[in-house]
């Protein structure tokens, strides 16, 4: 009996504690990967955490024309995330919140993130930041029915409506549905690069004006705010991510190798993040939603394979 | 093994085709689609007699070497110059040959076939690879881009026909094969023309002619 609460909640803590501590990791790799692709020492794997620590200590300066609204977007940043963090599986644990429909729960998870940050850029009144927001969620648009074609995918091979299930049923039917999970796999790796403002969609280390489209909504943002939509965005990485290996994943079922299987494979989809950053120019923008529009095509015509096969 | 993964392949190169605007990668993509036919063939026997081997080249060598290096003589043979924009958008045109293919999934379930080849995509595909190649065709200003559109819609014609190669005479094949090539023969010669007349391939010019 108590063994039944126990196991569960340590698994809870353990995980929640490694996706808190372990996701400012993430960003940190990509960049090193990057800066020893162009020959270059890099900062520090570590250098998100000292940022962080940085604007912390910081004040925050508030523009005179925002409200209470605005802050709810850096709360936002960093809440879903962590809320949607408890309906992924990671590494050998199953998701400590499980129920029929999770993953619609999941998408839409993203949806409210996306809104109140998009509220707080438009708070402040910019045009720039309007403008940005404006990109965001025209993406986010193109972006979305790319996920749910994969998950209607794992769905359909799981036969169940919870994210858990499915995501195992993933990593184990690659011998069975090779073709769709792979279709499903490339539109979900391109809906990662987009919502996580990565290289071909969107560049999170320059800031020019003609194509930034989610710095351009966070610019008002200064001190502890800032440090949590930062943090806000490595914990979506981590997400996404974690979506993305598990996908590829299959579960032992011995925790000493589904554990550090999913951290190694962590580690290699941001050392290929990184490599594929340091090889390819970023789209144009309207090449980006021709690249959604493929993810889209990708993943429906993923299922539609399974729907036959 | 099966062929599904295969027609699954072909059936990626039809979405590609449509999306990407490089005449060169549309000719390089059709050249591959032609090679991965002639293997489609080969893994639906078990054993290769003589006929299908010798069909299975000669569908590699027309559709996967002689057709595309005529395309790419032809290409290279043309100036420098802009592209001009299709009739109907990269995007758009992509959305299309989603909801095609899923109107050819459907259409293939309704169909009357053998029971053997219901479970296959052999029949979703090749509606799929003439209802790409028709968009090819109509949507498209570049000459060439609209023959690549019609060995797309061969390509499809020619997967349906598989499905009946075990009853369907080798002569026939090859006569198909034959007309394929002459046609794009008679193609590129047209092109030609029109390259010479209009100094350009946009056959959007083709519309006011006058004598």
């Amino acid at each position: 009996m108590i063994r039944n609460l126990v196991q569960p909640a340590l698994v809870l803590l353990a995980q929640m504690a490694l996706t808190l501590a372990l996701a400012p990791l993430l960003p940190g790799i990509v960049n090193k990967v990057k800066a020893l692709f162009a020959g270059r020492v890099g900062p520090p794997v570590f250098q998100l955490y000292f940022d962080l620590a940085k604007l912390l200590r910081k004040g925050a300066v508030f523009s005179r024309t925002t409200t209470g609204v605005f802050l709810a977007g850096p709360a936002a940043a960093v809440a879903v995330p962590f809320t949607a963090a408890l309906l992924i599986p990671m590494g050998a644990a199953t998701a400590p919140v499980s129920f029929a429909g999770d993953a619609v729960v999941l998408a839409y998870l993203f949806g409210v993130a996306r809104f109140f940050v998009v509220l707080s850029a438009l708070d402040t009144g910019s045009a720039f930041e309007g403008m940005g927001a404006a990109r965001e969620v025209t993406f986010a648009v193109l972006a979305e029915p790319a996920l749910f074609m994969g998950l209607a995918t794992l769905a359909r091979l799981a036969g169940s409506p919870s994210l858990a299930p499915m995501l195992t049923a993933a990593g184990q039917g690659w011998r069975a549905a090779g073709g769709p999970l792979a279709l499903v796999l490339t539109a979900w790796v391109i809906v990662f690069l987009v919502e996580n403002c990565r290289i071909p969609f969107d560049d999170p280390n320059t800031h020019l004006e003609l194509t930034m489209i989610h710095e351009a909504m966070v610019l008002d943002h200064s001190g502890p705010p800032l440090a949590a939509v930062l943090y806000g965005a490595s914990l979506k990485l981590w997400v996404l991510g974690a979506l993305v290996v598990k996908l590829c994943l299959p579960l032992r079922g011995t925790w000493w190798i589904d554990w550090p299987a999913f951290l190694g494979g962590m580690v290699l989809l941001a050392a290929g993040v990184g490599v594929l950053e340091s090889i390819m120019a970023r789209l144009r923008m309207r090449r980006v939603s021709q690249a959604l529009i493929a993810a889209v095509v990708s993943g429906t015509f993923g299922f539609l394979l399974l729907l036959l096969a | 093994m099966t062929p599904n993964l295969l027609l699954a392949a072909i059936m990626l190169i039809n979405f590609m085709l449509v999306a990407s605007s490089r005449v060169s990668k549309c000719i390089q993509l059709a050249a591959l689609q032609g090679g991965l036919l002639a293997m489609v063939l080969l893994l639906m026997h078990d054993h290769w007699p003589f006929h299908v081997l010798l069909m299975a080249f000669s569908t590699a060598a027309i559709k996967g070497v002689v057709i595309p290096a005529m395309l790419n003589r032809a290409q290279d043979r043309m100036k420098p110059q802009r592209e001009p924009e299709p009739y109907v958008g990269y995007t758009l045109t992509l959305v299309m040959a989603a909801a095609g293919t899923g109107m050819a999934f459907i259409l293939a379930r309704r169909l009357p076939l053998q029971p053997g080849n219901l479970g296959t995509l052999f029949v979703p595909a090749s509606i799929m690879a003439l209802f790409t190649g028709f968009l090819l065709l109509t949507t498209r200003k570049r000459a060439l881009l609209q023959v690549v559109g019609y060995l797309v819609l061969e390509n499809g014609v020619y997967l349906f026909s598989l499905l009946l190669v075990k009853q369907m005479p080798l002569l026939v094949e090859t006569g198909v094969l034959l007309d394929l090539v002459v046609g794009i023969f008679v193609m590129g010669i047209v092109i030609n023309h029109i390259q010479t007349a209009f100094d350009s391939q946009d056959t959007h010019r083709l519309a006011h002619l006058k004598d």
